[in-house]
């Protein structure tokens, strides 16, 4: 079973048509309300009074490696999914990126091989490994119009806060939480505090999403959005394309935020417009309409309330094992004796003895052994183009042993190589491979080996998160590039 | 979870005392990264005579013919009669899975473990505790009677042997509610139902795009 015959897409006739009036009426009072109020209230189904609402889920995104406890949950509880239609299954975490149809790893296949089932057996909409829109479930979500603004959005993965960029309450869940949400469509949630983080002025050109999203964490800290969905304002974050307002979001669990937001605009529907999943014909004005309003009112109250003036972001690179252990690329790696907190000085040094940098390092000295392009952050067309752009007619540095590209899609991956940017990295010498997660957190055998440093264009510099002893320097896509090229990290604007 | 309100079942005597969870399910097989599959390791080490691994083949597998659960008298047994502090040491869950899948609905000992005792009321498995000498009783009875069946009854908490002789037995009120009710997270939520489906129902209304599949 594809999702293509589940999911009927053809043009609707309402029943029951009700005026947007009415609309207004169920959206609640009058209040000034926060992007995140607003979504939160259109979606409670029920107010248990005691703190948690049921909260309907209108997409639910399946991937091999968090559902198939959730499967055997359903079937052992003698259960059915909810809403069929609501859900999206895709293979990603553990599918090589080469050589794909023989898949070595029992283990791997194993999971794979549940996921096929569980999605046909319960006729789930499931876009199947050999399928060309198979991608990294975050990446095919927005690409087919399978997330929409308005819409709530969850899946068995922290960085399903991607989604937000669509102006969607997009959130990670537990295994069990999977199994709540395929069983019923809902969840019993606690509603989250709101937060803005208010990005003035523009990025400077050769500046990307991804060294502000790092920024940000550098300011915040990975906890600092704690208990929050984070909404992303000002004219630093409208001047972003959807493809970096989703890397912007993508990070905010790196803040420790449970979600990330971005409103309405009409880049937003111009993304949308046309996807396969989007609505279409009337339904799709109708759409427009309550999309429209997915915003901030003025005066809505924050919880929190942050400025960055994206003018002042330098391309950036993290030295730890967190992504809050972040500097520009001009600075040197810090010395924990400079730092007064005890506990972070304690941190910082298990960080750089992981790492293995001294303090005082210029981060322009460090040499990655390999650069990984690629992640549900940054392997998006645009992401691909930007690297692209700095690799073009260069040579990958002797002392780099791998560059590996890896696209975020098959659609991704097709439209590169319709523009030729898969040659101009195979020129390079960088490796052009299949759409997954790949190196990001080394499921598969895309792995660092140990010792081995990485410039990553990924989302967490965890120790061993790219394989057991590895060393993640996480850096925009042209970042990324530019170290491949120059065999150590240097701003990328001083190359192109 | 399944709720629990009566069964009429087979009963295996286990005839040992401190089983903890280690022996219900051996460390290897907490591999798996499923919350099925563990039926056909409970007991491992007692059930087999060779060593298990996770993922095997366990029909070719040589049996201890004289372990309780090989015996041709028990096999479809339901309840499991036990001695004292069963299910101690590790947490894991694993074990009451291992046991339920295996065909398990209710066990009968004078103790348990804690962790086994609340994880059992997480899923399903009623954990009855009977006094010493009530248990020792229904051993012998267990063992003299081929086929030996007890109908456990919880709304009325009791269990009534073959013969007609009835017991009952305590449980928490809060326990017994949510065994059966059968509630679990998704049991609650799923009472829920009407108010999901009406929620649906005008959403669909207000925003069909959503909803292409109920227009
Ligand atoms: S690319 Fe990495 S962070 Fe994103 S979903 Fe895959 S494993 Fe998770």
């Amino acid at each position: 079973m594809t999702w293509g015959r589940c999911v009927n897409i053809a043009p609707i006739v309402l029943k029951n048509p009700v005026t947007e009036n009415t609309l207004s009426v169920t959206l609640g009072s009058m209040k000034a309300k926060t992007l995140y109020d607003k979504l939160w209230d259109e979606h409670v189904v029920r107010d248990y009074g005691n703190g948690t609402c049921l909260l309907y889920i209108d997409r639910h995104l399946v991937h091999e490696v968090t559902s198939p406890q959730a499967f055997e949950g359903l079937k052992l509880a003698g259960r059915t999914p909810w809403r069929r239609a609501a859900s999206l299954a895709v293979p990603d975490h553990n599918v090589p990126t080469h050589n794909r149809h023989s898949i070595q790893d029992p283990v791997s296949k194993k999971q794979l091989d549940a996921l096929d089932r569980n999605a046909r057996e319960w006729r789930i909409p499931y876009i199947e490994l050999s399928d060309e829109r198979q991608g990294i479930v975050h990446v095919i979500g927005p690409e087919q119009g399978a997330c929409l603004p308005g819409m709530t959005i969850v899946c068995g993965d922290s960085h399903t806060t991607t989604n937000g960029a669509l102006a969607a309450l997009a959130m990670g869940i537990g295994t069990s939480e999977v199994e709540h949400v395929l069983a019923t469509q809902t969840l019993v949630a606690p509603k989250l505090k709101n937060m803005r983080i208010h990005v003035a002025n523009t990025l400077a050109p050769g500046i990307t999403a991804k060294d502000l999203v790092l920024h940000i964490i550098g300011r915040v800290g990975t906890a600092g959005g704690a208990g929050c969905a984070i909404e992303f304002t000002g004219d630093g974050v409208s001047a972003l394309s959807m493809e970096g307002r989703m890397t912007l979001c993508n990070m905010a669990i790196e803040a420790g935020a449970r979600s990330g937001l971005v409103a309405v605009d009409e880049k937003t529907i111009e993304y949308v417009r046309g996807r396969p999943f989007a609505p279409a014909g009337s339904d799709w004005d109708r759409a427009v309409a309550v999309w429209r309003s997915l915003r901030s009112d003025p005066g809505a109250l924050f919880d929190h309330s942050i400025e960055i003036d994206a003018g002042r972001v330098q391309p950036c690179v993290t030295w730890g094992t967190s992504p809050e252990m972040v500097a520009s690329v001009h600075d040197k790696v810090p010395d924990p004796a400079d730092e007064p907190d005890p506990v972070k000085r304690e941190g910082m040094s298990n960080a750089l003895s992981y790492m293995d940098l001294r303090p005082g390092t210029p981060i322009r000295d460090i040499r990655p052994d390999r650069i990984f392009i690629g992640s549900c952050t940054n392997s998006r067309i645009e992401d691909l183009r930007e690297a692209a752009r700095v690799v073009a007619g260069k040579r990958r540095a002797q002392n780099v042993r791998q560059a590996l590209v890896v696209p975020g899609s098959g659609l991704v991956k097709r439209q590169a190589e319709a523009e030729g940017l898969d040659r101009i990295f195979l020129d390079a010498g960088f490796e052009w491979r299949e759409p997954g997660c790949s190196m990001c957190l080394g499921m598969n055998d895309d792995r660092l080996d140990a010792g081995e440093r990485c410039a990553s264009t990924s989302n967490r510099n965890f120790e061993g998160r790219q394989g057991a002893g590895g060393r993640t320097h996480l850096v925009s896509p042209a970042m990324a590039a530019a170290a491949g090229i120059t065999g150590h990290f240097i701003d990328v604007r001083d190359i192109i | 979870m399944q709720a629990f309100t009566k069964i009429h079942g087979l009963v295996a005597p286990l005839d040992r005392s401190n089983v903890d969870t280690d022996a219900i399910i051996p460390k290897q097989f907490l591999k798996s990264v499923r919350r099925t599959g563990f039926g056909p390791n409970l007991f491992d080490s007692w059930r087999y005579l060779d060593v298990g691994e996770p993922e095997q083949d366990c029909s070719r597998r040589p049996l201890r013919e004289e372990f309780v659960l090989n015996l041709p008298r028990y096999q479809g047994a339901q309840i499991l009669l036990a001695r004292e502090n069963f299910g101690c040491g590790s947490s894991r869950e694993h074990a009451v899975w291992a046991l339920y899948e295996y065909g398990f609905r209710c066990v009968i000992a004078p103790s348990y473990g804690d962790i086994f005792f609340s994880n059992a009321g997480k899923n399903g498995l009623l954990a009855i505790t009977l006094s010493v000498q009530q248990v020792e009783h229904l051993f012998s009875e267990v063992e003299a009677n081929e086929g030996y069946r007890l109908k456990v009854d919880l709304p009325s908490q009791t269990i009534t042997a073959p013969s007609g002789e009835e017991l009952t037995f305590d449980i928490g009120a809060a326990l017994k509610e949510r065994l059966l009710q059968g509630q679990d997270d998704i049991g609650i939520t799923l009472e829920q139902g009407d108010l999901i489906r009406e929620y649906e129902r005008q959403r669909a209304a207000q925003r069909p795009w959503l909803f292409p599949d109920l227009n």
